[in-house]
């Protein structure tokens, strides 16, 4: 297992209302995410514990793809990962952040 | 209210989430989550094993109305660990059937989605369904329905099997299968002559949800669909016997004559033919409408659990 945090400084702060999104399993090939609207319009941060040690690369430009396409700003994902490809990754965080564009 | 997750939810109990269950089971936007992802209640025991967790480590608790009525709800998520038992999983679980025993809740709504105990956490895990028994005992004594609800893909085996059968009614799916030790394990344990764990047939038409409804070892059969469980806890909840000692009597003398007139069988087949019925076709190619047609055992319908 590998665990560590990325934080982001994102152009645009997230829309919608909603406090709380999860979704996902932690099984082999998904995760768990967690996004929670907990911090200042500015920021975005990533807590991540991954079953694949080694990837934090990848985790990042999955990540900063996500931010180019979409506004997270003010969101904290968390992640519980057991190995889930990059395309799950970004499928689920695009999930997450459409969730929380949802009204409150 | 929280309601987490994608909002498009089909109704196919085996390919939902734990949570889709929960939701799904209960009146329309009545879920009340207790102890949510957000509370980040992960097993410190996986930690230990350097294995990443889940933030409600396997199972969803909270809530909500069935057809207007309060009920408790617990799932669980075969998906994280084969939904097993750890210690704080099984407290979440041993808290919700105390909190209905205390508050006089109608029902709980028991999801069972389990292959046991999580060997990680051994001692703890074990400890955890020995709670949850006890738990389920307490809460039928002070007139809690405790509904058991199997229609997942990890089943009710281990410590599950013995939860599912401790309940006051149970429900299960084609989907479904019932039993403590697994086919695996009996295989490993007693070799291929007892238990041919490769025959597939053979796995089912002992442990599969249509035999076990068939035979008495599930009280209800239902479509694989949350709505279809739904309907079934409504009509078993009035139907849940009376948790007495002569309830307890007339499950030991159910189980017992089962024992005489069946012990020596060795396939499902093999019991039906017993009980001098007609041996259906291969059960699990039947139709849903042409299972339903079949008829259980005399002794399948009873007032004992």
């Amino acid at each position: 297992m590998e665990q560590f945090q990325i934080r982001i400084e994102p152009a645009r702060p997230a829309s919608g209302g909603r406090r709380l999104a999860s979704l996902g399993v932690n099984a082999s090939g998904n995760l768990e995410l967690l996004v929670e609207r907990s911090l200042p319009p500015g920021e975005a941060v990533f807590d991540i514990a991954t079953a694949a040690t080694g990837f934090r690369d990848l985790w990042e430009a999955v990540i900063s793809d996500l931010c180019a396409r979409l506004p997270v700003g003010g969101l904290h994902f968390s992640i519980n990962d057991g190995g889930a490809r990059p395309d799950v990754v970004g499928l689920r965080l695009m999930q997450g952040a459409a969730l929380m564009e949802q009204p409150a | 209210m929280n309601a987490p997750g994608m909002n498009a939810q089909s109704d196919y109990y085996y390919e939902a989430s734990a949570r889709e269950r929960a939701q799904g089971l209960l009146d329309p936007g009545s879920f009340t989550e207790f102890m949510g992802p957000q509370s980040r209640c992960l097993s410190p025991h996986l930690a230990q094993f350097n294995l990443t967790g889940a933030f409600d480590d396997g199972i969803i608790i909270g809530a909500g109305l069935l057809q207007g009525m309060p009920v408790y709800v617990a799932a669980q998520e075969g998906r994280f660990m084969g939904g097993a038992f750890g210690e704080l999983h099984g407290a979440k679980l041993v808290g919700l059937l105390r909190a209905a025993a205390a508050h006089k809740i109608t029902a709980v709504l028991l999801a069972l989605d389990t292959g046991g105990v999580r060997l990680q956490e051994a001692n703890a895990g074990e400890m955890a369904i020995s709670e949850v028994l006890r738990a389920i005992v307490a809460a039928r004594r002070a007139g809690v329905a405790v509904i058991a609800l199997v229609g997942g893909r990890a089943g009710a085996f281990g410590g599950g099997g013995i939860i599912a059968a401790s309940c006051s009614r149970i429900i299960v799916s084609g989907h479904g299968r019932i039993s403590v030790s697994g086919p695996e394990v009996i295989e490993t344990n007693k070799g291929v002559e007892e238990f041919d764990s490769k025959d597939r047939g053979l796995v089912w038409r002992v442990t599969g949800g249509r035999s076990r409804a068939l035979l008495g070892g599930a009280d209800a059969y239902v479509a694989d669909r949350i709505s279809a469980f739904r309907d079934a806890a409504l009509a078993q909840i009035p139907n849940a016997p009376p948790f007495t000692l002569e309830s307890l009597q007339a499950e030991q003398a159910r189980l017992s004559q089962r024992l005489a007139a069946y012990g020596t069988c060795r396939d499902a087949t093999e019991i039906w033919r017993q009980a001098g019925l007609e041996p259906p076709a291969p059960v699990a190619d039947l139709s849903e409408a042409d299972y339903a047609g079949l008829s259980r055992l005399p002794e399948a319908d009873h007032d004992a659990r």
